[in-house]
Formats: structure tokens, sequence, C-alpha cells
């Protein structure tokens, strides 16, 4: 019993640090609607603020008052971000935000390698709190004991500040109807950068406060925020004892998994949240998004028609010279255009539903990297020809997205998302873990084409054939009749309902569609690397995608190939240089500022003010 | 429609105007690592090579061309590892490839070695299956294995009157791979151990209160750990908090490695038995002690084992490249092949030619705290011939050559 109650505390004490971030990005996306990647980053600024600010003041006013100060720098340091970089977006589309967010995660990272240097720190002890107490004859630190004496009164200090102040009220009114909030006359961008700074500041405080139990190092942004994004929304997002709670129930849950269950560590939250989302689809304590809240921002889209035969035209032209690279150009710049173009039809795929269904998915890669490993286990276990290997690719995607959008079709927005992001968490660990199978991280190696397409330029041609065949064949399921189910789908449910369209259903299709073509993509993906490891399956995979579909503008048709092309060319370049997240960081950040619709939305927007067309007789 | 044939034009026109193949005065070698994202790490090791370089240049380089490592960022990744090998092969002019520190990184390059046949030297991947079950002609490797650092601790475990052992270990391949390493050796030495208990935290992500908590119910006599890194100062911290390792003797894997020792600065645990680095216990004369003083002289800081593996990694192509006599890529693998590297910081090394692994060894020692700082006592360097499994089996486990 002692040894329970010992596990008990210990799920606590790391909870407490868990809340503090996760409180922060709950406020955040409540009052701003903003996805905030980048909140990992600010944590782990918490924690190297936190150790220099330590080391510089003493004792014990110096331990805790240093935590109070990183508070207040991580604070101004995010309301630094939010005016600089999210200010001029908030009109942009929905979810436009989070890519902005990405590229401040990589400006942050390299800044924090560049001032603190790649060494991990130890985290300074606090003073007068080194050793344990026994509680029942366990030993407890006695750290972890102030820490669970604190999170109560954290909590009930934004309690009172969410239900008790003039800030609390606004912020509550913001994030029932900020439109609302605005029309009677309170200063929108300043209760945002409030709120952003506020959150930030928790994060910061969040990084300082675990210092003790740990410190700090340049991976912490990333290895906190998926934890912090399944807390946030296993409580519901926005709110705030829906935070706490989740954040304990997580935290114990994982204590106990360490000991009765210690291969579960990779995934015991990613099933948590999976079993909450498919019982309660908004989270613990989560309310149902109010329709039409968040969804349409910034001026009424144009309707997409296809391409007039200029347009028809201009494409085989662009086809035919790719056609053509092999006849005059060097090998590499083969397997340059090969890998954009796995990673256009990818991208496009995920455009697909995203663009034209309005579904955001944040596991995408579950489908590329499903496809790319269903071939390889073929070729690997059973020297199964290439040619039938590649064809199971799409196939077994398909088949994966089948089950998977079963359980996620019935959710929406942001907890659709987190749901598939979810599942593609489950499919990497299945992946990693089942290494009888799948070899784990040492991955599945010697995958190579068929002895006619393995030399460059038949292996080009396939790609191109193939590739550009996918993307073609999405954007007419996009002009097809069912496209157009999708769409009406998107704009307005109720509507597309009440002529008889099954929403859900052409959703759940279009969904299977999407992953299938993420598998062809991850088909040729596998053979033109000869290798796949789980990091096709990775949180990141997912959102390089996400990324370049929003880059590229969401709501035009070419937007998710552009934006693959345009992040392929970018990224080979920058690698290069000493610090290149930096620069790509810098670089996303001012594409997003400068072009809010997207590249190829502000282009178009900028063609028609060059030419003089009003916008009405487009038509 | 306009844009992505600006962009698809942009790029094949960018492409043929990046700085092609320069004039071959330099023999050029492909460095491939994840400078960014293991910086810890890779920045040592980069300084290594560099300092090799600087020497073998100044001695008149090789074949009487300066050697020129090209360093490229895969940001960790597989794929873009593969691609940047890729271009350095076939427009860059480079004569081989090296590096990597993590093992699937390793185990990509090395299969796209096998496929396009061109020489990859593995600096510091330590999976087993890189020279063993997924080896190949093309492929060499540095570092001492996974297995031989463990079946040095299992040694020194066998000699204990220890029974029941807890393991905790990363959860990822390296981490089941060094555990099954530890019990396969240990259970052959000393058929009577059991293993009680075994604890997989995730990689960087360890929820230590909760292992430590683990590991004490089972109230094992020993424990063996693989974790390093920031994983390593949370259960150190823990542990110590909790008295875990109180009356307890601790198998560390790596954990004398400055690059996860110094961290812990005056909290490194002490009466541990690891393999490690200790470039301070070096005495004067020996090629060790004249490395570290180089090293420190070059660059202000004091050597991590990156900064050996990267220094031996240069004088490893140095070699190669010099007994080739040429640098094509038939001429380099066959050079590799039973290559001696004379005067590397622990004298003589040999590329084994039955399967491409370094005789590269491996210190082992107890930790203890001096000065403030975690260091080895009573080391030793041991030779890796005697844990090496036996040449029928290796050849039984490389695939048909």
């Amino acid at each position: 019993m002692a040894f329970f109650l010992a596990q008990f505390l210990t799920g606590l004490a790391n909870a407490a640090a868990l809340f503090l971030v996760a409180s922060g990005l709950s406020l955040i996306f409540g009052v701003t609607r903003i996805v905030n990647f980048a909140h990992g980053s600010f944590y782990m600024l918490g924690a190297f603020i936190g150790i220099t600010l330590m080391d510089i003041l003493p004792g014990h006013v110096g331990f805790w008052g240093a935590i109070l100060l990183t508070g207040l720098a991580v604070g101004a340091i995010g309301a630094l971000t939010e005016i600089v970089v999210l200010r001029p977006i908030y009109r942009a589309p929905e979810l436009f935000q989070l890519v902005a967010t990405f590229g401040v995660i990589l400006v942050i990272q390299d800044l924090a390698l560049m001032i603190w240097g790649a060494e991990d720190q130890l985290g300074p002890r606090a003073p007068g709190l080194r050793g344990v107490w026994r509680v029942f004859g366990e030993p407890v630190p006695k750290y972890d004991i102030v820490l669970i004496a604190i999170t109560p009164f954290i909590l009930f200090a934004l309690w009172y500040l969410i239900t008790k102040t003039r800030l609390g009220v606004l912020v509550r009114a913001a994030t029932q109807d900020r439109e609302m909030v605005g029309a009677l006359g309170v200063n929108q961008a300043w209760l945002f950068t409030g709120v952003f700074a506020l959150g930030s500041a928790l994060a910061g405080l969040g990084g300082a406060l675990q210092l003790p139990k740990g410190g700090a190092d340049l991976l912490m942004d990333f290895n906190i925020i998926g934890e912090v994004f399944v807390v946030v929304v296993i409580g519901g997002m926005g709110s705030l004892p829906g935070a706490f709670i989740a954040a304990v129930l997580i935290s114990v849950l994982n204590v106990f998994g360490v000991t009765y269950l210690p291969q579960s560590t990779l995934v015991l939250m990613y099933v948590v949240m999976a079993i909450v989302l498919i019982v309660r689809p908004y989270g613990i304590l989560g309310r149902e998004e109010v329709a039409g809240e968040h969804g349409q921002v910034g001026a009424p889209e144009q309707p997409i028609r296809p391409y007039g035969p200029k347009g028809i035209a201009l494409v085989g032209a662009l086809l035919f010279a790719l056609a053509l690279v092999p006849l005059f150009a060097e090998q590499f710049v083969m397997t340059l255009i090969v890998d954009m173009i796995v990673f256009a039809l990818f991208a496009a795929s995920l455009h697909f539903i995203l663009g034209t269904g309005g579904l955001v998915s944040f596991g995408h890669a579950a489908f590329f990297g499903g496809g790319a490993y269903a071939a390889a286990l073929l070729v690997y276990h059973t020297d199964t020809p290439m040619e039938l290997a590649f064809v199971f690719a799409p196939l077994a995607a398909g088949v994966l997205a089948l089950a998977i959008g079963w359980f996620c079709i019935r959710l929406t927005g942001v907890y659709f998302a987190m749901l598939t992001l979810a599942f593609s968490q489950l499919v990497w660990s299945l992946a990693f873990q089942w290494r009888g199978v799948t070899r784990g991280d040492d991955g599945l190696v010697n995958i190579w084409p068929a002895e006619w397409l393995n030399a460059p330029a038949p292996f080009y041609y396939f790609t191109l054939i193939l590739g550009a065949g996918g993307i073609i064949f999405l954007r007419h399921a996009i002009h097809s009749p069912f496209g157009y189910a999708l769409r009406a789908g998107r704009d307005s449910p109720r509507q597309a309902e009440a002529t008889g369209i099954d929403v859900k259903r052409v959703q759940y299709a279009a969904f299977c569609l999407a992953g299938a073509m993420a598998g062809l993509a991850g088909g040729i993906f596998v053979f033109s690397k000869g290798s796949v490891f789980p990091t096709v399956l990775e949180i990141g995979e997912s959102f390089d995608a996400l990324i370049v579909v929003f880059l590229g503008g969401v709501k035009t048709l070419a937007g998710g190939v552009v934006g693959a092309g345009f992040m392929t060319v970018v990224e080979d370049w920058l690698t290069r240089l000493e610090y290149w997240r930096l620069l790509l960081g810098l670089v996303i950040i001012a594409v997003v500022i400068l072009m809010p619709e997207g590249i190829v939305g502000t282009l178009r927007t900028l063609w028609r003010r060059i030419r003089n067309i009003d916008e009405e007789t487009v038509k | 429609m306009n844009l992505i044939r600006r962009t698809v034009l942009g790029l094949i026109a960018a492409a043929a105007t990046a700085p092609a193949a320069m004039a071959q005065d330099t023999i050029k070698v492909g460095e491939i690592n994840h400078y960014k994202r293991m910086a810890a790490f890779a920045e040592p090791y980069k300084k290594g090579i560099e300092l090799a370089l600087s020497e073998i240049n100044e001695a008149g380089g090789v074949l009487g061309k300066p050697l020129e490592f090209v360093y490229r960022d895969d940001q960790g990744d597989p794929a873009e590892a593969v691609k940047i090998a890729e271009e350095l092969m076939t427009r860059e002019g480079t004569v081989m490839l090296t590096g990597s520190i993590l093992s699937h990184v390793g185990l990509a390059l090395s299969s796209f070695a096998a496929e396009k046949e061109y020489l990859y030297l593995a600096a510091e991947p330590l999976a087993d299956s890189l020279v063993w079950n997924s080896g190949n002609p093309y492929t060499f490797r540095l570092r001492a294995s996974t297995w031989v650092q463990a079946a040095m601790l299992a040694e020194e475990a066998a000699k204990s009157d220890a029974i029941t052992y807890a393991t905790i270990a990363p959860n990822y391949a390296y981490g089941q791979d060094a555990v099954n390493a530890f019990k396969e050796n240990l259970q052959r030495l000393k058929p009577d151990v059991e293993f009680v208990a075994e604890q997989w935290p995730a990689l960087f992500n360890i929820d230590a209160g909760a292992e430590v908590q683990a590991i004490e119910r089972a109230k094992p006599d020993a424990i063996y750990n693989v974790t390093f890194g920031s994983d390593l100062a949370k259960l150190v911290r823990e542990g110590g908090d909790r008295g875990l390792f109180d009356g307890r003797s601790v198998y560390g894997l790596l954990t004398g490695e400055p690059e996860y020792l110094d961290p812990l600065g005056d909290e490194a645990p002490e009466g541990w038995f690891v393999t490690g680095f200790p470039w301070y216990g070096f005495e004067d004369g020996t090629p060790g002690k004249t490395f570290v003083d180089a090293y420190m002289d070059a660059t202000g800081e004091t050597p991590k084992i990156g900064s050996l593996v990267g220094y031996m990694t240069a004088q490893s192509v140095a070699a190669g490249i010099a007994r080739a006599g040429a640098t094509d890529t038939e001429s380099l693998v066959t050079a590799f092949e039973d290559l001696t590297v004379n005067n590397t910081p622990i004298g003589d090394l040999t590329y084994r030619a039955i399967d491409n692994q370094s005789t590269l060894g491996a210190w082992v020692g107890t930790t203890a705290v001096e000065d403030g700082k975690g260091v080895m006592v009573d080391w030793e360097y041991k030779d890796p011939a005697p844990y090496m499994p036996t040449d029928e089996e290796i050849m039984a486990m490389r695939p048909a050559e």
C-alpha cells in the first residue's frame, strides 16, 4: 500500500510541471485558437534561462526568485513572438498560424544552441530540498513534495485570475465568442498578446520548476510537446480544470505503466488519448465547438474551377519538360526531382482532405509510412517481386485509412486532428517496437527496385508517371461530383445533409482515398531510398506535409504541390549552411507573414491585382 | 500554374549552377552527420576530424594532395542521409563516405553503399548488425560494437556475488541490443544469474522517479544501466536521492564517456563499473596523451570520446587511401581490408577482413568523483578480440559474401 502511495506521489510531482505547460497551451488555444507548436520551445527557454539566473542569484531567495523571473522573461519573449510573428496573420485561414509557430521552433532551437552551447546542463538543486522524506517508509524526494504542494496554489491562482478578475472575464468571453468581444470595444490585439504572454510565462515557469528534477537540453522542446498536447486534448481544449485532471491522469498512469508494463512507455498516453476521444469526442471537460466559430475568416473564397485550355497547356508543357530532364541533367538532379515528386504526391494527398474536405489530419504520415512499410515488409520477408510489393503499398495504406478513419471521422476540428495523431503514433510504435517483424529502428534495408527499374532514368520515369498521375487523379477527383459533395460538406454540413449528401460517408471515402495516395507516395519512396525506418511514421513527417500544404496555400489547387517543391529546394540549399535551422525558420516566418494566403494564393491575388481584374468579374 | 513551371525550371537552373565538382586538387571525403540534432556529440567529433586533417595535410596530405572532408547535415533522417550521399557521390566528387552517430542512419548509408558499390566508413554507430547481420563488403566500422562493450561489463559482473539483476535501457534498438548482449554474455559465464526487472524508458524522455521505484521494487543485487545523456542525469539524481544504488553494484554501458559524465558534475555516480574514455589518466609519452594535448591545444576544450572517434576516422581514411594508392572504390575497399593504421591514440589499429570491424577496444573502470567532477579510476584499456564472437559465428551471421 505504501508503495502505491509513493508511486502516486511520483505521478503527482510529475504532473506539476506538465500542468503548468499544458495550462499555458490551453489558455492560448482557448482565446486565440492558435495551435502553438512553439510551446515546447518556451518550456525549453524556461529551463535554460532558469539555470542561468540560478547561477547568478544565490540561496533560497535566488532559487525561487529565479523561477519567477524566468516566468516573466519567457512571458516577455512570448509577447514579442506574438507581436512580431502572429499578429500579422490572425486573418489567415484556420490553423495557418501553426506553420508560423513551427518556424519559431526552428529559430529558438538554433538560438539556444548559439547561446547555451550543445552540452546538456544539469539543473541546480533547490536549496535545502536535497534528499528524501520517508512516507510510510517509502523514500519520497523532498522537492517532489514541494511540487505537489505548489500545484494547487497555481491552479487556484489561475482559477482566480480567470473567474474573478476583469482580465479573466475578457478571456472567458473571448474563448466563447471573440468576434463579439471585439464588437464590444475590447482591444483584441492586446488581449491576444496578453494571453499569449501569460501562456508562454506558464511554460517558462514549468521549464524552470522542473530543473531540480532534470536539467536543460536542446531536445526538451520536442520531448514535451507531444505530452502537452495530449494533456490539453484529453482535458478539453481551453479548459484549465480539464488540463489539471488530464495532467494528473497521464502522469499517474505513466508511473504505473513504467512499473507494470515497462514496454508501454512510448505509447501509453496516446492510447489513453485515443480512448478518451472515442468515448468523449471533446475531451473530459471540453465543449463542443460551435459551428462557424472559427471556420471561415478572411475574404469569402472563390469556388475552385478546373484549369482552362491555357492552364492545361502549361501543365502539359511542364510535364514535357520534366520528361526531357534525363536527357541532359546529371543524376543528382533526377534524384532531387524524384524526392520532390514523392513529397508533392504525399502533400497533395493531404491537401485533398485538408483543402477540399476541411479535415485537418495531424497523422497523415501513418499512411505514407504505412505504404512504405507494407511494400518493404513483403520484399524483406517473402522476397516478393518489387512490382507486386509496390502495388501492395497503396492498398495497405488504403485499408489502414479505412480502419483509422472509422474511428476518427466522427470527430471534427482539432479533436479529429489529435485522434489521427494518436493513431499514427500507434502505427509508429508498432513499427518501432515489433522488432521480430519490422526490425525496430534498425529498419528494413536493401529494398531496391526490380532490375529493369534499378537505374536513375527508368526509376525517374516510373516516379514521374505514377507521381504526376496520382496528383492529376486527385485533381480530377476534386472536380468530380464526389469532390463537389466533399466541398459542400466542408462549407456547410447542414445544407449538404439537406440536399441528401451523407457528409460523413463522403469524408470517410475521401480519407481512404487520401490514405491510399499517401501510400502510393510511400511505395515510391521506399524503393528510391532502398530502406525504411520508423522515422517515416514520426509526427515530424506528418507535420512536414501539413506545413507545405499551408505554405503553398490551402485554398488553392496547386498549393500542396508548389509548397512541397518550394520546401524541398529551400531545405536542400539551407542545410548546407551552419545555422540552417535559424534561416529555415526565418524563411518560413517570412513566407507566412508576407503571403498569408500561401504562396499560390498570394501570387494569384497579386496577379489579379496587377491585371486589374475585379474579383466579381473572374466568374 | 506559371509558378510550378518557374519553380521547377528555377530548380533545374539552380542545380546546374550550384557548385559542381571543383577542380580535383584535393581528395574529398563526404562526411554526413546530425550536426544539429545531436550537437553535443557531433561537435567534438567534427573537431577531432579537423585536428587529424590539419596534421595529415601539414605532413603533405595523401597521394600528394590535401585531404578534405565535406560536412553535410542530414537532420538525423535516414532518407535525407541517403539523398546527400548520392549527391556527394555523383556531384561533389567525394571518394568515400564517413559519418553518422545514430545507428539507423548508419544502416541506411550502409545499405546505400552496398547497392551503389561505394565505400562507407561508419565511425560512431554502435549497432552490431552494421557489421554482422546486415554487414556488407562496402561498409567498415570504427567503434567497438555494443556486443563487445557489454561483454566486457558482463565479464566483470560475473566475478561478483550478485545473482539478481535489473536492467534499464532506452526503448530502441540500441538499448535492446545492449541488454541482450549483456544477458547472453553474463548467462554464459554465470548460468545461475536471474534478471528480475527490465525497464524500458523512452529515449531522452525518462520518467526517472517511476523507473527508480520500479527497479527498487524488484530488489535486485545489481543493476545494468544503458541510459545516457539527459536520461542518465535524471536517473542518477532520482536514484541517488532515493537510495537505489546503495549497496548495489551498478554496471554502466558508456556511462564513463565524458559526453555523459561531465554534465553530471559532482553528482556523478561513484563506484559504478563502466565503459568510457578516461583521457585525464593517460600518461605522458603515450600516444593517447599526445592526442589529448594536441586536441586541447587546438580547441581549448577537453576531449570527448567523439573527439577520439573523429580523429581516428580521419586517420583511417588517410591510411586507407594511402594504401590503396588510388581513389576508386574497388582499390579503397581492398585497401581497407586488413588495413593497419599506425600511430593512432591507441597505437596500431586494424580493420579486420572478416567483418570489416576495426580493432578499437574500450576503456573500462570504476567511476569516482574527484575535484567536483566525475572520472574513471582503476581503468584499463581492453582489446576487443577476446570478446568477439568466433570467426565461424561471424561468418554464419554475415550474409553470403
